[in-house]
């Protein structure tokens, strides 16, 4: 079985500080690290090939060349290879944009049964880029996936987590299949695996190694524009309550909801 | 070209969901500061007239709708190609779906499908006043940062809301036009095979649908006090959220979790029961509608976030409000469909 993962490079939000007085994130030194919820993805990916022989696993990203070490870390966690669309024409691709270059660089590459990606990335959190990519593909996609079963026949057997419950739908592969935290609990790259990952090196391919005309790619080959950024203080002025009387803060509660006109 | 706007409906069991009704309050403030008509959409099976009614009452001039028992679940592919095929027929200005498993997923599907932009989970919509675009704002990082985003070349302009982010209002409207669209047979051929639905028995109310939701963290101490938070969410009407730590010490189940790296909520209430107010647990949470937190750290983050700061033990607060709001039989005021 052939596998791709889709991953991407976000800044790291294990450290983000909010400014206490303004409310407005600390935006200094941060760093960039794989988005925590392609890990997900890319252990999945790494768990299918352990049972099925003569599997690979592709780590994909499109980024800058700095975006090599998130691909480095998809291999640490055991990937085989790792692959990244990097050209200056990219720079400011919008949703559309980036799942079309993503796609030309899995069709370049060819062949995959199965495409993972990460529910949504941090940073931009809109969760789009996986089914835009299985759409160019023209394959069928399967998202918020919690658990992914091959059958004997080889197909694919997905529980979809949505509101209220789980949905279970079949497929045959080829595949996109985003996955929720859910799925799994990544494991930690071990010794073996960080060694392997030091000394990989990372294909890269630019728009015309994939074929990516200029007018379908960044800026210019976005659907959307950014009219405005700004950004919103997030503190509220609340009422504080410290009576240590639990029974009297409950009260509060209630004096609150009903006040609010909830009760 | 129209200036119509269209707003997606979902049917569930024959039933219209409640964020069908939600949408069309964004999309009659749309159609109204355009002089456009407004217009629900639909794809499912067949369901009653007076269901369909509903969406005039709350706000549509116009109803579109491809029924067939065939369409019953959400097959990807058919609902892409039902949707493109409703799209190109009629062009409307502006398409939005609800920012949920089903929106989630069909409306990037479309959009590539269509080759036009799609902004996600917005939390504001308008016109743009020259060139009657639409404006579309949207939280990024963790509610951190807001950009405003346009689609300025292609139509129709789509995007995704939040459910539970506006109510339904009754409108008097005079048109009431219902268009039932016919596909031809090789439209339903699907890649997809459905094969059956789990309700998930420990949240029976979507947390993205809860008008209430009582969250707890690592200050609920262990399983069994986080456990009777569901004592108050069901009291309450409610569900349960929870924080990141909650649920890496296994106390609740992934669906639950709160923050940028779980679920986004804006219900009316949002309780916090010994949650400290991580940036993460709080990206969460900034669409909610009043906070209450219960934190024995005076100087938790949590208390920067909310509308009512209680300093105290949280599980002692819980039992007690439990206990008061059974003797007196409060219940929350409902407004729903």
């Amino acid at each position: 079985m052939k596998m791709a993962v889709l991953v991407k490079q976000v800044p790291a939000t294990e450290n983000i500080k909010i400014d206490p007085v303004t409310g407005v994130m600390q935006r200094d030194n941060l760093q960039s690290e794989l988005n925590p919820l392609d890990t997900y993805a890319v252990e999945q990916a790494v768990r299918m090939k352990k049972n099925f022989q003569q599997s690979t696993v592709t780590a994909v990203s499109m980024g800058i060349p700095a975006a090599q070490s998130i691909l480095r870390q998809a291999i640490a966690m055991g990937c085989d290879e790792g692959v990244l669309l990097s050209d200056r024409a990219f720079a400011g691709s919008d949703t559309w944009a980036t799942a079309h270059v993503l796609a030309k660089g899995l069709q370049k590459l060819g062949g995959f049964d199965i495409i993972f990606a990460g529910e949504r990335a941090t940073d931009g959190e809109t969760g789009q880029v996986g089914p835009c990519v299985a759409v160019q593909l023209n394959i069928p996609v399967l998202t918020f996936v919690s658990e992914v079963k091959i059958e004997e026949d080889g197909k694919i057997l997905a529980t979809r987590s949505v509101e209220g419950g789980y949905e279970l739908v079949r497929v045959s592969s080829p595949v996109l299949i985003s996955v929720v935290k859910e799925i799994n609990e990544p494991w930690i790259p071990d010794y073996n695996g960080m060694m392997k990952s030091r000394s990989a090196s990372i294909k890269i391919m630019t728009a015309q190694d994939i074929g990516v005309d200029k007018a379908d790619c960044g800026l210019e080959g976005s659907p959307t524009r950014v009219s405005k950024v700004f950004y919103p203080k997030l503190t509220r002025n609340g009422e504080v309550f410290s009576d240590s009387d639990p029974e009297k803060a409950a009260q509060k509660i209630v004096d609150f909801l009903k006040e609010k006109n909830i009760l | 070209m129209s200036k119509d706007i269209w707003t997606f409906a979902r049917v569930i069991n024959g039933r219209l969901t409640e964020t069908s009704f939600e949408l069309l309050t964004w999309g009659r403030a749309l159609a109204d500061s355009l002089g456009s008509s407004l217009c629900s959409v639909f794809i499912s099976s067949k369901i009653q007239n007076d269901e369909v009614d509903k969406l005039f009452l709350y706000g549509a001039d116009k109803v579109y709708a491809i029924q067939d028992e065939r369409l019953k679940n959400f097959l990807p592919d058919i609902y892409m190609k039902a949707a493109c095929h409703m799209i190109k027929k009629y062009s409307p200005h502006v398409v939005i779906a609800p920012a949920d498993t089903f929106g989630k997923t069909l409306m990037p599907m479309v959009a590539s499908r269509l080759r036009t932009g799609l902004t996600a989970d917005c939390t504001e919509l308008s016109i743009e006043d020259e060139t009657g675009l639409l404006l579309q704002t949207r939280p990024a990082i963790g509610g951190n940062v807001m950009a405003t985003i346009k689609t300025p070349y292609t139509v129709p302009q789509m995007a995704t809301v939040r459910p539970m982010a506006k109510k339904p209002l009754k409108h008097k409207g005079s048109a009431r036009e219902m268009v039932e669209e016919k596909v031809e047979e090789e439209f339903f051929t699907s890649s997809y095979e459905y094969v059956g639905f789990r309700q998930d028995e420990s949240s029976e109310i979507a947390l993205n649908q809860a008008e209430v939701i009582v969250g707890g963290g690592r200050g609920m101490k262990d399983e069994k006090n986080f456990s009777r938070l569901y004592e108050l969410a069901s009291l309450l009407g409610g569900g349960v959220g929870a924080s990141r730590a909650a649920v890496d010490m296994g106390w609740v189940a992934y669906p639950h979790q709160i923050g940028l790296s779980g679920k986004t909520v804006s219900p009316k209430v949002y309780f916090a029961f010994g949650i400290s107010g991580a940036v993460q647990h709080i990206a969460g949470i900034s669409g909610a509608g009043h906070v209450i937190s219960v934190n024995k750290d005076p100087d938790s983050n949590i208390f920067n976030i909310s509308d009512l700061s209680i300093i105290g033990d949280c599980n002692e607060v819980l039992e007690k409000l439990v206990k008061k709001l059974q003797e007196t039989g409060a219940v929350i005021k409902n407004e729903r469909v």
